[in-house]
């Protein structure tokens, strides 16, 4: 557990590292984190710390976020299936940004965007649970959540189609997709109150959860109280892919592949998949960004396709095998 | 009852040769003519006489994107649909090279005549241009005063150039337009030169904002901000823009100057010009 802990802290820094020395201007590695420390008053320094700083620390919190919800929707519902972005969390989310944007309130009050995306998560999770119930089949959950995302995703494109501004009908993309490109520290600012406050909630369910994998009647009498547990996931859920939605859009496939992946190595116990899965979702991000960068360095590839390109087939894979399982 | 089928059928077609190619172009005037494109809405509101244009582009209307939103105003608005276009019944239909090709293939085979203009990408297009419309709309004497009066303009705007200091256009979503575009010539034409070009996109196209920032130029000019907000234009008060523009010479100009080869791209230079004399100013 520890060490598994320890290789992935040491990637994770190597992959922050190599994130930073990596972008279209060609700046020498050394030069670029020498003036990431030691300000030269000049663009280098102002690259390194308004670009590509926040754009790193960005795909770690986002990425973390992402794995952490991941796996602790999948232990709550003891289905493989659930991803934020596949139950149409993320949907949600980025339908109250774009609400926030359009009618411009997200411009009036500083955390005003975040907030606006947390509701729509909240209402999204919300619904998703209400559909899937608490012990939901797969199939249940997976058609409240395909239903669910083409709402979000419909009412976002009409929003932003019915938008006066020239350039808004050009953001669903981003919407759909995802991207980290020129974000700023202003993003960081915004979105880690919130990331801070949900990975807290989710992470306090870890005995929750793993008492749940006994079943509900025998997590209640170990004194888990379920319907906290519930709230309490839902309110984490609603925090992190409300921010992370916020700022990045909407990048799928993560919560779904860092627990499948990870869930070997800690013994299957959802508890202790929460940090490993939070750890792991700030690698694969990270790794999809710089992956963006080293492919495409002048387009802006969204995050949302590559991440898709490995969700996609695992996902392809967990329905094959839950069909062999009898759902 | 009989009778009256032949008659409706003879009377479609009577209509359907009526709008058929008027090969009369050269000989008659259009006198129903419908614009369907932005900057050839302008430069037919320029050189036609009244009466003659009937319906332009519902963009032309805008004042945010459109140097003539007033004048528009008293013409009939269009969105561009083969189907709302038809029913004007127009004698010729002005089309920008830009507009969907669906539309102007169904125009045509709807046996209205359509011409298509070119996009402008030089100061010279834009004569060109002008020149195409008065032989389009038969008023030759007008758009040839037009032209004479641009390029006196023109030559007087040009004539005190010294310095060319180094500018970049930046757009939302961190497009920038390079020299062999309008914008790129508009800010030749003004004495700056365009750092698109320095970067290796002639034509323009996304430039990272880490390689604005380390390019330094002189001037940034940006195109002013939608009254709505939009995350496309989030990157024009990004920080590292922000700081760029405190370092030098900023200009937030309307997109409606600088968007179409009509003679308002003079006010886009003369704004400009002034830009680069005032960092003259300030940098001796």
């Amino acid at each position: 557990m520890t060490r598994l802990m320890i290789a992935l802290t040491v990637v994770l820094a190597l992959l922050f590292c190599t994130a930073l020395v990596l972008g279209p201007a060609n700046i020498a590695p050394l030069d670029s984190l020498r003036t990431l420390v030691i300000d030269d008053q000049g663009a280098l320094t102002l690259v390194m710390r308004e670009i590509r700083l926040p754009r790193a620390i960005l795909a770690v919190l986002i990425g973390a976020s992402l794995g952490m919800t991941g796996a602790a929707m999948q232990g709550y519902l003891r289905n493989p299936l659930a991803d934020p972005g596949l139950i149409g969390v993320s949907g949600s989310a980025a339908l109250g940004a774009v609400l926030s944007i359009q009618t411009g309130v997200a411009a009036t009050v500083a955390f005003a965007l975040p907030l606006s995306a947390l509701f729509g998560a909240l209402i999204g999770v919300f619904l998703v649970l209400l559909l899937a119930g608490p012990r939901g089949s797969s199939l249940t959950l997976i058609l409240a959540g395909i239903a669910i995302s083409a709402l979000a995703g419909a009412l976002t494109s009409l929003t932003l189609n019915l938008s006066p501004n020239p350039w808004a009908a050009s953001e669903i993309v981003f919407w759909m997709m995802g991207s980290l490109v020129d974000r700023s520290m202003t993003h960081v600012w915004i979105a880690l109150p919130f990331i801070v406050v949900g990975v807290a909630l989710l992470a306090s369910l870890a005995r929750g959860l793993d008492a749940l994998t006994l079943g509900e009647d025998a997590a209640e009498s170990m004194g888990i109280n379920l319907k906290r547990l519930r709230l309490t996931l839902i309110f984490g859920t609603a925090a992190v892919v409300g921010a992370s939605t916020a700022v990045a859009g909407a990048i799928g496939f993560i919560g779904l592949v860092v627990p499948h992946v990870l869930r070997p190595f800690v013994g299957a116990r959802p508890g202790r998949l929460l940090w490993a899965s939070a750890l792991g979702g700030a690698i694969l991000l990270l790794a999809a960004d710089i992956a963006v960068r080293v492919v495409l360095p002048t387009r802006d590839l969204k995050l949302g396709v590559l991440t898709a390109l490995i969700g996609a087939p695992l996902f392809l894979h967990l329905i094959y095998k839950t069909r062999k399982d009898g759902l | 009852m009989l009778a009256s089928v032949p008659s409706f059928k003879s009377k479609l077609i009577a209509g359907l040769v009526a709008f058929s190619p008027a090969i009369a172009l050269a000989d008659t005037p259009p006198m129903r003519v419908v614009s369907m494109n932005l900057c050839t809405d302008q430069l037919a509101m320029l050189v036609a006489d009244e009466g003659q244009l009937l319906s332009v582009s519902r963009l032309a209307q805008d004042p945010e994107g459109s140097a003539m939103a007033e004048q528009a105003q008293t013409y009939l608005p269009n969105s561009g649909f083969a189907e709302e276009i038809y029913l004007m019944q127009p004698d010729l239909v002005i089309a920008g090279s830009f507009s969907t090709p669906a539309t102007t293939a169904m125009l045509q085979r709807l046996g209205v005549p359509v011409v298509v203009f070119d996009y402008a990408s030089s100061l010279s297009d834009i004569r060109d241009r002008l020149f195409q419309m008065g032989e389009v709309l038969g008023h030759q004497d007008r758009a040839a005063k037009i032209i004479a009066d641009f390029d006196a303009q023109l030559a007087a705007l040009q004539a005190e150039i010294t310095t060319r200091p180094k500018a970049a256009l930046y757009y939302a979503n961190g497009y920038t337009s390079g020299d062999s575009t309008l914008a790129g010539q508009i800010l030749i034409a003004a004495g700056f030169d365009n750092i698109a070009t320095e970067a290796g996109l002639p034509y323009g196209g996304n430039m990272p904002l880490e390689v604005l920032a380390l390019m330094q130029p002189d001037a940034i000019i940006t195109s002013s901000p939608s009254a709505t907000t939009s995350r496309a234009e989030d990157i024009l008060t990004h920080p590292v823009v922000d700081t760029l523009r405190q370092k030098t010479g900023t200009g937030w100009f309307s997109d409606r100057d600088w968007a179409c080869g009509t003679p308002f791209v003079l006010n886009a230079i003369a704004d400009t010009a002034a830009l680069r004399r005032q960092l003259e100013g300030n940098g001796s």
